[in-house]
């Protein structure tokens, strides 16, 4: 609807003269509804002298594009004659034949055509300017497109716990909701009703109250929220786990800032215990918010945070001890209950009140279907806060995220917002303002669609298919499983002998067959370990885990035929007592080696998994 | 419960949507079991029909004028959007593509902004959910910058604070409150609704991080003078040795000069300016959820806060509060940019300021309203009523609601608080025949209004009489005595003052 500027004066004659030529009435009655939608649009008055030469001859169902065209300058309209002739000996026998991928913008390579220029600006050009003039929003669709088919199928994506499936009907209430702004409160009043409801009639003490919501209500009560029969949880929808995490930390901190304020202490040094296996997401809260992150190390074969080692690193600075609910590693719960109670012991001893924040990002939506009685949440008393990943096992697209508080007081009032927006009071307290809103509703879609049995349906399912997966690749006989049964359902596997080919190369030749399957080495302390790692999704079936297991025996198979890259290089370094006098190729790539693995050691380890 | 039983007996799959048990028993809200999430699973059919049919009372986007978010885009474009919903833009690895459209959309807006960007240099920006990250992060790069300053000259760093004028969005509060910065706002005065650059300089001490002003004000759309600002503060900083730097927070106006007013000087073309952003779901014309903040340089940009991210064997740093995100936005700004061009979004802004005339026209012509919102800038028309002594803005907005039509109301910021206007923003979607409407609808609302008893009169007597009250005179030597009824009244409406003075969320 927009700069449809169709106009080229001198076309009347040739025009007519189209018009004639072109046979099929059936063409012409189909172009005639687009050319008044497009004048209609651009508030042109309707005139048959405005129509492009080039409307009749080319076919009206494909090419869509040519209709509603944009303005063309006097060298384009030569241009276009040219094209025209080409066309029409090509559409001889049969116009309806052409595909959309013979037209012009798919062929014509040699003159430089105005989507041309627009391509050749945007990859040639490496300052990236915006591109002069405009171009049908057809061959915009198809250029995004043709060039979004490079990335990796995201069904495929084993590397990433993010939702890649979702049910139709709920991709349309999605769609449909996608021009709403979730800030809005006021406006689409039922929306956020799903997420929040205005406390202004209920309570007088509005300005205390966060927004509230059904969804948060749910999963407060899933985690088991000490909460009275009408009482409403505290709780917010966020982006992700990561924006949850930073208003927890958040909380945290000015509590104890609080805290020490009025014990006349310091309150300058805050630090927050974690272990070395958290997300990337908890080192930037760290470094945004100037928290001092202390890591408990990891060992081998014991690679979540140790409780006891945890409570001995907190002191009078620490504002929280985190856990995590489904290590990212090796999808291992932690023991918070055990945290828990020496923590209350430490407390008592010192009088500190450290709290506790679970981060679950992917086991909240795991232990409540599938470990009911495992206590790691609310029931626990020092568990304050607790964050969870919507897109996760939430089996919700990318971009949602909740955090829940155990009561209103563990949330300081000072950090939540009260805008007034017509005239409705709404309590925030998020990071981010104007969002998409249709998140929220396909996590409450999810929710009373699936049901406490419909999640547990899908948490068994996938549990059951990395069983089918580990059972698998034990019977190769070449791997260790290095996660536990126990957990979040992935299964992380090392070789039990990697002298020859290391689980990079096993990954690498995983893509020939599609599948992205993240390698990578354990945090320090345990950064000889290297592992492959598959995480179980909804939409992961038991044919594809029985076919990936076929093709990780066929990588097998492949890589015992190739020399061993590590093997080679000993060998030249002359394992049998002489010296072997190495080239300067050699040399690079040797040193390449070395710090190609430092920087692998570096950053791949948390910051890819997600 | 006869015909329930028998229309079970057939199976359930037969049933049609509505005669189903799932839309008669009553959701999770209302059932008595609280907001626990129900036992068992229902059918998906049924499932999205309880969910749409919550979701026709929600308000129609299109009719909103209360928002600069977007609401309407090319169908082809909700396609792409509708492809990508499951690609997760954090999966650099995996979704190479989408982090190159990330990158080049970056470019594109440093360009469009004048960025000092060599040949063969790339801009440093980033994409966020919105504009609130966007300033976040660009705040945050300031108070660390201030901090590194501060740290070498071995002088204390722990009371920054920021000059912001009073008319600025809710999360630069949010900004200051969460990474404990002070919030100094110039004051407004009534009749100039922006940060007056002169205050502002004086406000600027030797803890000031940053001036962060203003290109196109929520309230009237105005754009500060960002040039006046850049060389009063560049005598400033040369008299001082302070090095303020400057912030433009563009949210709405980013997409707005660069094509109308492409000589207005406000950009990286004032050697101050360090750091824009600009929200890709207000005139960048993406549905919400996309912001953008571009630096001047390298330079600008801590190291410390970028964090490194390994990418198909190349080095992508990010700066960002959120991590896992839908990438569909981002590749919705791209798909506009190429379409649209320079030329399409000059076309579509040059409409929506014409059509903002049109209303501004029609609404003078009425005769009963003041227009506050100035020709230049971002396209929107806010009005106060001449008269407000019967009736005011709020009662005109409650009315057009029953027409479909959101414009809110608000009063203005402390020291012009007294002024309440009615606030129209023209996005691309509305058209010339809606604003044609529309000023007939308001027509209407006069015409019906004038014929109401005043609400205010009635009550405004007593609350006069308070007034003289206080004063110590008495307008009739008579003391009015107040019922329990006006008291109640009268707290009401302070309270409902004092509310309404807080900061708007205007977005």
């Amino acid at each position: 609807m927009l700069s449809l500027k169709v106009n080229i004066p001198n076309s009347n004659k040739s025009m007519m003269h189209c018009n004639k030529k072109a046979a099929a009435k059936r063409k012409q009655s189909s172009l005639v509804p687009q050319i008044a939608e497009a004048l209609k649009s651009s508030l042109v008055p309707l005139s048959m002298s405005r129509i492009e030469p080039q409307l009749c001859l080319m076919k009206p169902t494909k090419k869509k594009h040519n209709v509603i065209d944009v303005e063309k300058t006097e060298a384009d309209i030569t241009l276009r004659r040219s094209i025209m002739v080409l066309s029409k000996t090509a559409s001889e026998s049969d116009v309806s034949v052409h595909s959309t991928f013979a037209s012009r913008y798919v062929r014509n390579s040699l003159p430089r055509s105005a989507f041309e220029s627009v391509l050749a600006v945007v990859i040639d050009d490496p300052r990236f300017k915006m591109p002069e003039n405009s171009i049908p929003k057809e061959a915009a669709y198809q250029i995004i497109n043709d060039e979004l088919m490079l990335d990796g199928n995201p069904r495929l994506n084993l590397a990433s716990f993010v939702t890649t499936w979702m049910e139709p009907e709920c991709d349309k209430l999605m769609m449909e909701a996608i021009n709403k702004n979730y800030v809005d409160m006021d406006e689409y009043p039922v929306t956020t009703e799903l997420q929040a409801k205005a406390f202004i009639f209920a309570n007088i003490r509005m300005f205390v109250m966060l927004k509230q919501n059904r969804c948060v209500n749910m999963i407060a009560h899933l985690f088991n929220a000490p909460l009275e029969e009408s009482e409403v949880a505290v709780g917010v929808g966020t982006v992700g786990s990561s924006e949850a995490i930073m208003l927890a930390g958040l909380a945290f901190k000015r509590k104890w800032q609080n805290k020490r304020k009025a014990e006349g202490k310091p309150y300058d040094k805050p630090n927050i215990v974690t272990g070395a296996n958290v997300q990337v997401c908890w080192e930037k809260f760290a470094r945004y918010f100037e928290v001092e992150l202390k890591e408990v190390k990891l060992r081998e074969g014991y690679y979540v945070m140790d409780p006891v080692k945890a409570v001995e690193m907190v002191d009078e600075n620490t504002i929280c001890v985190a856990a995590i609910l489904g290590s990212t590693l090796n999808g291992e719960f932690e023991d918070v209950k055990l945290l828990n109670d020496l923590l209350v012991e430490k407390n008592k001893q010192t009088e500190w009140d450290t709290p506790i924040h679970v981060d679950a990002a992917s086991g909240g939506f795991i232990a409540p279907f599938l470990y009911p009685e495992l206590e790691w949440d609310f029931r626990l008393p020092l568990v304050k806060s607790i964050n969870v990943s919507g897109h996760k096992y939430g089996l919700v697209y990318a971009g949602i995220g909740w955090v829940i508080w155990r009561s209103k007081e563990d949330l300081p009032e000072e950090l939540i917002f009260h805008i007034n927006y017509l005239g409705a009071d709404q309590p925030t307290f998020t990071l981010n303002f104007s969002k998409g809103s249709s998140q929220v509703i396909a996590q409450y879609y999810q929710l009373i669609r699936l049901g406490f049995e419909g999640y547990r349906n899908v948490m068994e399912n996938c549990h059951e298919n990395a069983m089918v997966l580990k059972q698998g690749l034990e019977k190769t006989g070449r791997f260790n499983i290095v996660s536990k049964d126990h957990g979040v359902p992935l299964v992380a596997f090392s070789l039990k002998d990697n002298k020859f080919h290391d689980e990079f190369e096993v990954a690498e030749m995983l893509r020939r067959f599609g599948w992205i399957v993240p390698a990578y080495t354990m945090p320090a302390d345990a950064q000889h370990v290297t592992v492959l790692r598959v995480v179980i999704r909804e939409d992961f079936s038991r044919t594809l885990a029985e076919r990936l297991v076929l093709d990780i025996t066929k990588v097998l198979h492949e890589l015992d035929l190739l020399p061993s890259k590590l093997l080679v290089a000993a060998h030249k370094n002359g394992k049998n007592g002489t010296v072997v006098k190495k080239t300067e190729t050699e040399t690079q790539r040797e040193v390449t080696t070395y710090w190609k693995k430092f920087v692998l050691d570096m950053k791949t380890n948390r910051n890819k998994i997600c | 419960m006869v015909i329930s039983t028998t229309s079970t007996d057939s199976g359930e799959h037969l049933n049609s949507t509505f005669a189903s048990r799932y839309v008669r028993s009553p959701v999770p809200r209302f059932s008595e079991n609280g907001f626990k999430m129900p036992e068992n699973s229902m059918p998906k059919e049924a499932a999205y029909q309880v969910i749409t049919d919550e979701l026709m009372l929600d308000g129609n986007p299109r009719l909103n004028l209360a928002s600069f978010v977007t609401t309407w885009m090319e169908p082809e474009c909700d396609n792409l959007i509708m492809a990508s919903l499951n690609k997760n833009y954090v999966d650099m690895d995996e979704y190479p593509v989408t982090t190159e459209l990330q990158n080049r959309c970056v470019n594109m807006i440093a360009h469009l902004f004048h960025a000092p960007v060599g040949d063969k240099e790339t801009a440093v920006g980033v994409g966020t959910v919105g504009s609130s990250e966007a300033i976040m992060l660009a705040g945050l790069a300031f108070k660390r910058k201030w901090q590194q300053r501060r740290k070498a000259q071995g002088k204390p760093c722990d009371k920054p604070n920021i000059v912001t004028g009073a008319n600025v969005q809710v999360c630069w509060e949010k900004f200051a409150r969460y990474f404990e910065v002070e919030l100094k706002e110039v004051k407004l005065t009534e009749g100039y609704y922006v940060m007056n650059p002169e205050k502002a300089v004086e406000l600027v001490d030797e803890n000031t991080i940053c001036i962060a002003a203003i290109l196109g004000s929520t309230l009237t759309g105005e754009f500060e003078d960002v040039k006046r600002l850049n060389d009063l503060l560049t005598k400033k900083n040369a008299e001082t040795g302070w090095d303020t730097p400057i912030h433009v927070d563009a949210a709405s106006g980013g997409f707005i000069a660069p094509f109308i007013n492409p000589e207005l000087e406000w950009d990286f073309r004032l050697p101050l300016v360090k750091s824009i952003n600009v929200s890709g779901h207000k005139y960048g014309l993406v549905y919400a959820g996309v912001g953008w903040v571009v630096w001047r340089t390298n330079d600008d940009l801590p190291d410390e806060l970028v964090f490194h991210i390994n990418y198909l064997g190349s080095d992508q740093p990010t700066f960002t509060l959120n991590f896992s995100k839908g990438s569909s936005q981002i590749i919705a700004q791209y798909y506009q940019f190429i379409r649209l061009g320079f030329e399409g979004y000059k076309n579509v802004i040059e409409n929506c300021l014409e059509n903002a005339r049109v209303l501004k026209e029609g609404l003078e012509k009425t005769g009963r309203f003041v227009i506050v919102s100035k020709d230049v800038g971002v396209p929107l028309v806010a009005f106060s009523l001449k008269d407000s002594s019967k009736h005011t803005v709020f009662e005109i907005s409650e009315s057009l609601r029953r027409f479909g039509w959101i414009i809110p109301a608000y009063t203005m910021p402390p020291n012009a608080q007294h002024v309440a206007v009615l606030r129209a923003v023209i996005r691309e979607d509305f058209s010339r025949t809606l604003a044609e409407r529309l000023i007939s609808n308001i027509e209407e609302v006069l015409k019906e209004m004038d014929s109401l008893p005043s609400r205010i009169s009635t009550r405004e007597a007593h609350v006069t009489a308070t007034i003289h009250e206080i004063q110590g005179g008495k307008p009739d030597g008579k003391p009015l005595k107040k019922s329990v009824r006006e008291t109640q009244e009268e707290v009401t409406r302070i309270w409902k003052r004092f509310v309404d003075g807080r900061r708007t969320g205007a977005c």
